[in-house]
């Protein structure tokens, strides 16, 4: 069981009660002549609650920025990451420098915008694998039920009564070391959750009338499954996307500070704390700094996920 | 209720074992030279003669079929017997055995605090009364969940032993030098815990026995400790047995961070060197402790709550 499947489980659901619910509110008078399902309309009731939920709209504007800078971290810094200063060895943060120099006189700043490229793609490929092979797994199970529902989900729980780790290490292990290894070690782990939300989703849509509807109709199971079903039953497993987004930054940047990550000197997140570690008692900022950033990323992405949890029509 | 023992233990030996199969698994079907994984240790072998090669796949008995060498391999496994590291050059056996005093005590340590900060958290915040100090404490666990284990040592180490020195950096000195990675480690699951623990003790006291209890003229220290610990306490219980997953984490990276000598440093070495004995070995170790401690928990679970019923179908929850 990982962190999220308790923070899904436990935390999200009662996390706030007397939260204004997003999607029930009636349209207030002044929004009555759009079409309330237009995009227009849409567009003022999303605004007009991240203007009532700054926390929210700090954490969206900290992670389009932060994917902004692995896109083009151009945009940021024009600074080489790997350029060496050598009259600039662990100079604490100015205006020239805003996050230090390291040990070689490499610009901190820079090194962290053209890293959060490789910390970006190691998570979509991690939460990507997860989703599909989740899913995959959670529609064939809730779907056909009897003997393959029967042997999944016994893997599934042996799976998800094992920390997730030790599978991710074992990964590694045989995978070698590398940043899409590491991603594929730490989407597995996240695999069951994405599994089991998958499944009770799929079980609760296929008993509604449409899906009965569609049968009576003569439309085939696999345009049943893929038109009517998987549609339906995305809106829980997006959230725990969205939450696996923060954890699997914080796994994988585990792994790459642990040594198993991309080798130098491509560098992630975890890689530059691990270097900036070497240097901890002479240049703190080396180490506080990216640290910073990173709670921040894993921070911001469990919030947008219980936010959109908690908004979800259940 | 001896049918709920029986059902749970058996769950449990399954969940070991397939975990045990699944590594062998992945550790010898995937792509990658067996004999280069199991006897070159990250190291190429382009210093070995072809002869050579066949000879070391003969005494690791890599000349087997695979399922001849996993049945060898589970006999010896149920004998703790792991093979000899080839990292290391002893047997797996001896090297566990000399570090897993550290981690016990590291672990026990880290128990203590995490039990410590999540009653004093959570208790805090359930009886704070002001507004912004309640609304100030009931978001550090949130907080704390997105920290990630190596950035608390990280700066545990910089505070207490570069800034103030209080604590040893590194090495295993006596009681201080587990102070701070036991920290390290119980930071994380006891955010968790503690959320859990603040929003199910909410719950309980929004129940009406709570309201009958108050009614009946109970002073609110007895409401506290006769009706909301105990029911609040249950599902914070059967976390306690999940966080350890978290806590086997955060013990690699205390270890790592910190440099003692314990079976997490040795994981992260084993791995490091592509130990396929070693990783198989601590894998099954770590998977058998959590399994044993949640079946603890399982199993204790009835006595605490004598409601609960005993449906057998209860892995992983």
């Amino acid at each position: 069981m990982s962190i999220n499947q308790i923070l899904f489980d436990e935390i999200a659901p009662q996390a706030s009660p007397q939260g204004p619910t997003l999607p029930r509110d009636p349209a207030p008078p002044g929004a009555q002549e759009l079409d309330a399902r237009s995009w227009k309309a849409r567009l003022v009731k999303s605004s007009r609650y991240l203007l009532r939920h700054p926390g929210l709209a700090l954490a969206i504007l900290f992670v389009v920025v932060v994917i902004l800078s692995g896109f083009w971290p151009g945009l940021f810094t024009s600074q080489s990451p790997v350029a060496i200063h050598p009259n600039d060895l662990l100079k604490a943060p100015s205006w020239s420098h805003p996050f230090g120099t390291d040990a070689l006189g490499r610009d901190m700043f820079s090194r962290l915008v053209h890293g959060s490229r490789l910390s970006l793609e190691g998570t979509g490929v991690a939460v990507a694998f997860a989703c599909v092979v989740g899913l995959l797994l959670g529609t064939l199970s809730g779907f056909f039920g009897g003997w393959v529902d029967a042997i999944i989900m016994r893997l599934i729980d042996v799976l998800l009564s094992i920390p997730a780790l030790l599978f991710a290490l074992t990964l590694v292990t045989a995978l070698g070391f590398g940043e899409i290894q590491v991603a594929i070690a730490v989407g597995f782990g996240m695999c069951p959750g994405f599994a089991r939300t998958t499944r009770s989703e799929v079980l609760r849509v296929r008993t509604l009338p449409y899906v009965e509807a569609a049968r009576t109709g003569g439309a085939s199971w696999s345009r049943i499954m893929l038109r009517h079903v998987l549609p339906n039953s995305t809106g829980p497993v997006a959230a725990l996307a969205v939450l696996d987004i923060g954890t699997a930054v914080l796994v994988l940047s585990t792994l790459s500070f642990l040594g198993f990550g991309a080798p130098p000197p491509a560098t992630d997140w975890g890689g530059i704390v691990s270097d900036g570690s070497q240097s901890l008692a002479i240049a703190p900022y080396l180490v506080l700094l990216p640290s910073l950033v990173i709670c921040l990323w894993v921070f911001s992405a469990n919030h947008i996920g219980l936010t959109i949890r908690q908004h979800q029509d259940r | 209720m001896t049918r709920y023992i029986l059902t749970r233990i058996g769950q449990a030996i399954l969940v070991v074992f397939v975990t045990y199969t699944l590594t062998f698994v992945i550790l010898n079907l995937l792509p990658g030279d067996p004999v280069q994984i199991h006897l070159g240790a990250g190291e190429p072998l382009t210093s070995l003669t072809p002869l050579q090669v066949t000879q070391l796949k003969r005494e690791f008995g890599l000349n087997h079929s695979l399922g001849h060498q996993y049945l060898v391999q589970l006999w010896h496994a149920l004998h703790f017997n792991f093979g000899i590291s080839p990292s290391l050059q002893e047997p797996v056996k001896t090297a566990i055995s000399q570090r897993i005093g550290t981690t016990a005590k590291l672990g026990a340590l880290a128990l203590v605090m995490m039990l410590l900060l999540t009653l004093t958290l959570s208790y805090a915040t359930i009886v704070a009364r002001w507004r912004w100090l309640r609304a100030l404490l009931i978001r550090i666990p949130a907080v704390a969940v997105s920290i990630p284990g190596y950035v608390v040592g990280l700066a545990l180490l910089d505070f207490f032993s570069f800034k103030i020195h209080i604590f040893p950096s590194t090495g295993t000195f006596g009681l201080t030098s587990y102070i701070l990675p036991a920290l390290t480690m119980s930071l994380g699951p006891s955010a968790l815990l503690t959320q859990v623990l603040i929003s199910s003790s909410e719950k309980t006291l929004r129940e009406p026995f709570i309201h009958t209890a108050r009614a009946k003229g109970l002073t609110n220290a007895q409401v506290q400790r006769r009706h909301v610990v105990r029911n609040a306490a249950l599902p914070t219980v059967t976390l306690l047995g999940l966080v350890l997953a978290q806590a086997v984490m955060n013990a690699v990276i205390a270890e790592t961070v910190f440099g003692m000598s314990g079976l997490g440093r040795l994981a992260q070495e084993a791995v490091q060197g592509q130990d396929v004995e070693l990783v198989q070995a601590l894998v099954l170790i770590a998977a058998t402790v959590f399994v044993v401690v949640n079946l603890i928990v399982d199993l204790l679970y009835p006595l605490l709550d004598p409601r609960i019923s005993h449906t057998p179908n209860v892995v992983g929850r």
